[in-house]
């Protein structure tokens, strides 16, 4: 069950300190639990877990392939790793190793993968994924999720501690938007709406859960009214929700901070012409490279942004 | 039993795994020949002496573990796995098919007593570090052994690996170079030289032991001091024939993959019994 906040604010907790603690708490409980990290705790956030369980927390220098199959070696002894590095770093660089030493493996193995897109904001292009859920996206059998907010991402970091497979977190490092009320919880594979609306529904995944809700707001001052889905597993994509969005609003917008070109755009169109075909329009970062800038300014450079989505939702509605 | 029997009695077990391997070859008639023949006598010594297993409980979390990094060498695994009990001789005869148990390359869902997929090379070093650092995390004396071609060593994970088995010690983990001087496209001086893995795996701090892989005396006692060793990992570098013991693969070059004959398969088989028979002749004397 999960609840959406009524005014919707910066959280100030950091994502990363939330997931530290959250697996701090997990490894207390769980003497399998290992954290592995390629020379980037001190970004990650997960000092304090180093300094906790030294013996289960595994620096790998700056080897991410080695790191990964590190992993699942350990995975076949019993123990839950979870992985960090930057998010291209943890998928496009090590896809191959994910490939075979984890999932065809059939091993259990978590990565979590952080300064999605924008949010690498300064350290520019080659550390901004736009591409880091589609690249891991036809692995067969993996699970990719993006929680939006520091309450999504501790429910999803927790219920990771039990499951079998392979992972992968892409998260945001600093402070989101707080969505959620504290409490709320998810069913992985499962969107969330969180808007009723019967004009068009807008499907957005992390950054972009908030700046759908301001789009949904700036559409009903026109008298649009826009479902708003909080999309946070992107693999297994919950097709039926989608379904049934399409059936009801007959228009859609997909909104991340990826190319849609394997991402969520891609995943939710494939879903919709699948089941029931409506107009689909996508604000993504689009067929681009990453660069420098601010977070500000990226969002606008790619348009990453709530007017972008009620002007792409005016579209589809259009089409319909 | 002194060693000297021991020793013949391996030799035997060594015979036994090449004529095993090339009838599983024979039944679909190509297959990864050169490099399964190469490491025959390593398995012999591993499944027929060092490693602690239970064809019972491929899954007994106390045994040792293979990787075998150079996946394509896995035919002469499955042979000795059905010699040893893991599965019945005559599944031997799946190799390659499809909706087979043995498929080209070693995975671990798929036939019992393979403790890791592998087959994109240079991943089954990091594999195995994981194994042995889990073992070691939960106080189990088992070791892993990991098996890497001379040619795989191009790949720049097996390095990654290196610095990390040293940097934490990982004395229950022995890594075998396969160095038989040969890779798909060629001798391995002219497609990549690797220069002398012997030196480069000192630099990275392992305990590194050479040994002529075709001999059982010196492959053995390289083990045992590989085993001794403590504070390191250790590294044996195999010296080998690619194709060793196989007459249609030995001394060809292009014996990476090869499509054989019946008539080479029989004469094959029969030079391998032959040497099978001396090996149990040596036995009685």
């Amino acid at each position: 069950m999960y609840k959406v906040l009524d005014k919707i604010v910066k959280s100030e907790e950091l994502m990363r300190d939330v997931y530290c603690a959250t697996l701090m708490e997990l490894a207390g409980k769980n003497k399998s639990i290992v954290a592995l990290d390629a020379d980037l705790i001190s970004s990650s956030g997960m000092k304090p877990f180093f300094k906790a369980y030294p013996d289960r927390a595994i620096q790998c220098g700056i080897a991410e392939a080695n790191m990964i199959g590190v992993a699942a070696g350990l995975s076949l002894t019993g123990k839950v790793p979870f992985c960090h590095s930057f998010g291209p770093f943890a998928t496009r660089r090590v896809c191959d190793q994910i490939y075979v030493s984890a999932a065809y493996a059939r091993l259990n193995v978590r990565i979590i993968g952080t300064d999605p897109g924008v949010t690498a904001a300064y350290n520019g292009g080659t550390h901004m994924p736009f591409e880091d859920m589609a690249v891991l996206r036809g692995i067969p059998g993996i699970t990719l999720i993006e929680p939006c907010d520091t309450v999504a991402l501790a429910d999803i970091v927790r219920q990771l501690a039990d499951v079998y497979g392979v992972y992968y977190v892409r998260m945001a490092r600093k402070n989101a938007m707080s969505i959620y009320e504290k409490g709320s919880t998810f069913t992985i594979g499962k969107g969330n709406v969180l808007r009723n609306g019967s004009d068009v529904t807008l499907i957005a995944s992390g950054i972009m859960v908030a700046e759908a809700l301001k789009a949904a707001d700036m559409l009903a001052a026109e008298g649009v009214f826009a479902r708003v889905v909080d999309m946070f597993t992107w693999k297994p994509i919950d097709a039926e929700l989608i379904a049934r969005c399409a059936e009801e609003t007959g228009a859609i917008v997909t909104a991340e901070n990826h190319n849609s070109l394997g991402g969520l755009g891609g995943a939710v169109a494939e879903a919709v012409v699948k089941t029931v075909p409506v107009p689909v329009e996508m604000v993504s970062t689009d067929d681009r490279f990453g660069q420098v800038g601010t977070e500000d300014f990226l969002r606008k450079e790619y348009g990453l942004t709530a007017e972008r989505i009620a002007e792409y939702a005016k579209r589809a509605i259009e089409r319909k | 039993m002194s060693k000297s029997i021991r020793y013949r009695e391996l030799r035997v077990f060594a015979e036994e795994i090449r004529v095993k391997t090339l009838a599983e070859f024979g039944y679909i008639g190509f297959g990864h020949v050169g490099g399964a023949m190469s490491i025959v006598e390593l398995i012999a010594l591993l499944y027929g002496e060092f490693m602690r297993y239970d064809p019972a409980r491929p899954d007994w979390p106390d045994r040792d573990k293979l990787v075998v990094s150079k996946g394509h060498a896995g035919p002469a695994v499955y042979a000795t796995l059905a010699m040893k009990g893991f599965f019945p001789e005559s599944m031997l005869r799946e190799l390659n098919q499809g909706g087979g148990r043995l498929p080209s390359h070693c995975d671990r869902n798929k036939t019992p007593g393979i403790d890791m997929t592998t087959g994109s090379l240079g991943q089954g070093i990091s594999a195995a570090i994981g194994i042995a650092l889990g073992d070691r995390m939960d106080g189990r004396d088992s070791t892993t052994y990991v098996i890497i071609g001379d040619g795989e060593c191009d790949e720049g994970q097996n390095w990654e690996g290196f610095m990390f088995a040293r940097h934490y010690a990982l004395d229950n983990l022995i890594a075998f170079i396969d160095a038989n001087g040969q890779q798909l496209d060629g001798y391995t001086r002219d497609v990549m030289d690797t220069g002398d893995l012997a030196g480069k795996l000192r630099a990275f701090g392992w305990n590194t032991i050479e040994a002529d892989g075709h001999n059982i005396e010196k492959l053995y006692r390289a083990i045992e001091d590989a085993k001794a060793f403590k504070g390191a990992p250790s590294a044996i570098v195999m010296h080998t024939k690619k194709g060793r013991g196989c007459s249609f693969a030995e001394d060809v070059l292009a014996n990476h993959h090869i499509n054989f004959t019946q008539a080479q398969l029989d004469e094959a088989l029969a030079k391998a019994n032959e040497a099978l028979e001396q090996a149990r002749a040596a036995l009685l004397k």
